[in-house]
């Protein structure tokens, strides 16, 4: 893979998406309004939650925060490059215009995961830090380097399960062409991640950890600023990340194989 | 000698189509229990195409001629036989075959909606990793070549049919493929947009010696462009070959409408052994057969009085009809 030629066209991907969504300044700024009244709800729901004993499956309400944190910045990322490409998918094969994709002498799967961006997801993202930095500092979290290690491996595998289980879903398309409700489905469960997974019954737990891991994308990362997290669950993070981004990779090459193009 | 670019041979493709019957009961039907079936869409078909040629395929809708099209590009898997372009199995799609082909599909489109041109041909140009300098020279040339300016700067949501057809070219052609896959490339355009995209794939060919596929529904796409048309009926070849010996086939002779100085003239020409298509007053229309048709003129200007004359062509669409509705045309 020509490294070179890969960020270049990247660099083309901001620039033209970023250009397209300037067209529209109103949009802009009704979603960068969205999104800080967005997080100012889920932190008054979430203290709603706390109001009673101070705790959820053994969680405080400053730790709890931790975790919208991240799911404010995973939701961000979402919105910024999940959102805007991977539902794309679904009309790129419905309308037949994956053809002009296909043909281009460049990987596919990169192509149509990051061709667009959406720049108001990048408040989100910021919004996320900064509610980061907040829990950092009340919950008097000492920074050092293996923390910040952790944080990153773990945050990162998050996005990487997050990106491999929605691409998973739209490469369905090819099949069966419309799979607008299974990414919905997959959106609200998201929003469960907003809460400790020790707050759930055994067997929730079980679901939310094996067949739908939204427990590893929200939950281990903010054990590992608590200090709470213990190596093995990190490792399986890491694994699973691994395994879910290598599946989906191979299922895309495999429906690919299928794919009949719209007709003329 | 030229060499084959493309060659096709035992080429199949079969499709799983679902049906359902009409009503409420067919759809609930439908939904739980979805009767497939294996539908041979292109059966068992060969062809060659030589390098620099301009290929027609011809056929109704729902013939086979797109998924012929997007099988030699390397859209779609071919259920059975081999197809290799420029050397290359389509399909697999390798880096090199997909630089040197380009697919212009007329009713869909890949530039950016909301950005001029000009932002899609740099982005295709960072995509064949093209410097900037080579891309700008490349724009120049080919908008001079499509006589589109200032389009280019227009975001394409504001451009006409036709000028955005002409920034889909210049964005499929800024990589300056040697294969060109054209599916109905015309489509909507007016008459004079046709003519202009017409003129520039001439020349594109001329000057580059690229070879052109070319599906399309308007007749003068082929007559004008196409010395070579392989008609297709129901997924299978039923013509290959050269256009205007296909046309003589299909319309063997011309009508000819004469204008005689008197009706005894007329008369005297409806008796003289012609097959005669009507009449009325001094006018005559006669069929005669192409082979004869020098000398029949000849006889006919030295034996009657002749004020003037008209020969008529058969429409071509109408000729070509012909050939596309019916299965074993006998050529």
């Amino acid at each position: 893979m020509n490294l070179r030629k890969y960020l270049k066209v990247y660099k083309k991907f901001l620039h033209t998406s970023l250009a397209s969504e300037l067209e529209y300044k109103t949009n802009i700024l009704v979603d960068l309004i969205t999104a800080i009244l967005s997080l100012v709800g889920s932190i008054f729901l979430l203290s709603i939650f706390f109001q009673n004993n101070g705790y959820i499956g053994g969680w405080k309400f400053e730790q709890a925060l931790i975790i919208q944190a991240i799911y404010t910045i995973l939701n961000g990322i979402t919105n910024t490059w999940f959102n805007p490409n991977l539902t794309e998918i679904v009309k790129h094969i419905r309308e037949g215009t994956l053809d002009f994709v296909l043909l281009k002498p460049i990987d596919s799967q990169f192509f149509i995961s990051l061709k667009k961006i959406n720049p108001s997801g990048f408040l989100e993202i910021m919004l996320g830090f900064l509610l980061l930095f907040f829990c950092i500092r009340i919950n008097q979290i000492n920074l050092n380097l293996s923390f910040l290690t952790l944080s990153f491996i773990t945050i990162g595998c998050s996005i990487c399960i997050l990106y491999s289980l929605w691409f998973f879903i739209s490469t369905t398309t090819v099949w069966f062409v419309k799979t607008w409700n299974a990414i919905e489905v997959l959106r609200s469960f998201l929003y469960i991640g907003r809460f400790p997974l020790n707050s759930f019954s055994f067997s929730l737990r079980i679901f939310f950890s094996v067949f739908i891991p939204i427990a590893f994308i929200t939950t281990i990362p903010s054990e590992v600023f608590l200090g709470l997290s213990v190596f093995w669950k990190i490792l399986l993070e890491v694994i699973v990340a691994t395994v879910f981004l290598i599946t989906s990779r191979k299922f895309w090459l495999f429906a690919l194989k299928f794919y009949s193009s719209a007709s003329s | 000698m030229v060499q084959n670019i493309i060659d096709v041979r035992n080429l199949s493709k079969s499709f799983d189509i679902s049906s359902k019957e009409p009503g409420l009961k067919g759809t609930i039907k439908h939904f739980f229990k979805r009767q497939t079936k294996s539908l041979k869409v292109i059966k068992d078909i060969n062809f060659e195409i030589k390098e620099g040629e301009i290929v027609g395929f011809l056929g109704a809708n729902g013939a086979g001629k797109t998924t012929i099209l997007k099988m030699l590009c390397g859209l779609i898997y071919p259920s059975e036989g081999s197809i290799l372009v420029s050397g290359y199995l389509p399909f697999r799609r390798k880096e090199n075959f997909l630089k040197n082909i380009t697919l212009i599909m007329g009713q869909k489109q890949q530039l950016i909606w909301d950005l001029p041109p000009i932002e899609s041909f740099y982005l295709n140009a960072s995509i064949y990793d093209l410097d900037k300098f080579e891309a700008k020279k490349r724009i120049k040339k080919l908008s001079e070549m499509l006589e589109i300016d200032e389009e280019l700067f227009i975001p394409v949501r504001k451009l006409s049919l036709g000028q955005r057809m002409k920034s889909e070219l210049l964005a499929a052609l800024i990589h300056e493929p040697n294969i060109l896959f054209l599916d109905e490339p015309t489509l909507g355009l007016d008459i004079n947009a046709q003519r202009n995209l017409r003129k520039f794939l001439q020349k594109y060919n001329r000057e580059t010696n690229a070879t052109i596929c070319l599906t399309s529904h308007y007749m003068k796409d082929i007559t004008s462009l196409c010395k070579r048309v392989i008609c297709v009926h129901e997924g299978e070849i039923s013509y290959d070959g050269k256009l205007d010996l296909l046309l003589k086939k299909l319309s063997p002779v011309k009508e000819i409408l004469i204008v005689c100085r008197s009706e005894e003239d007329a008369i005297k020409l409806e008796n003289s052994g012609f097959t005669v298509k009507n009449k009325m007053k001094n006018e005559i229309t006669i069929k005669i057969e192409n082979n004869s048709i020098t000398s029949s003129l000849k006889t006919i200007l030295n034996n009657f009085d002749i004020e003037d004359l008209f020969i008529n062509e058969p429409p071509i669409d109408e000729v070509i009809g012909k050939v596309l509705i019916k299965k074993d045309y006998d050529f």
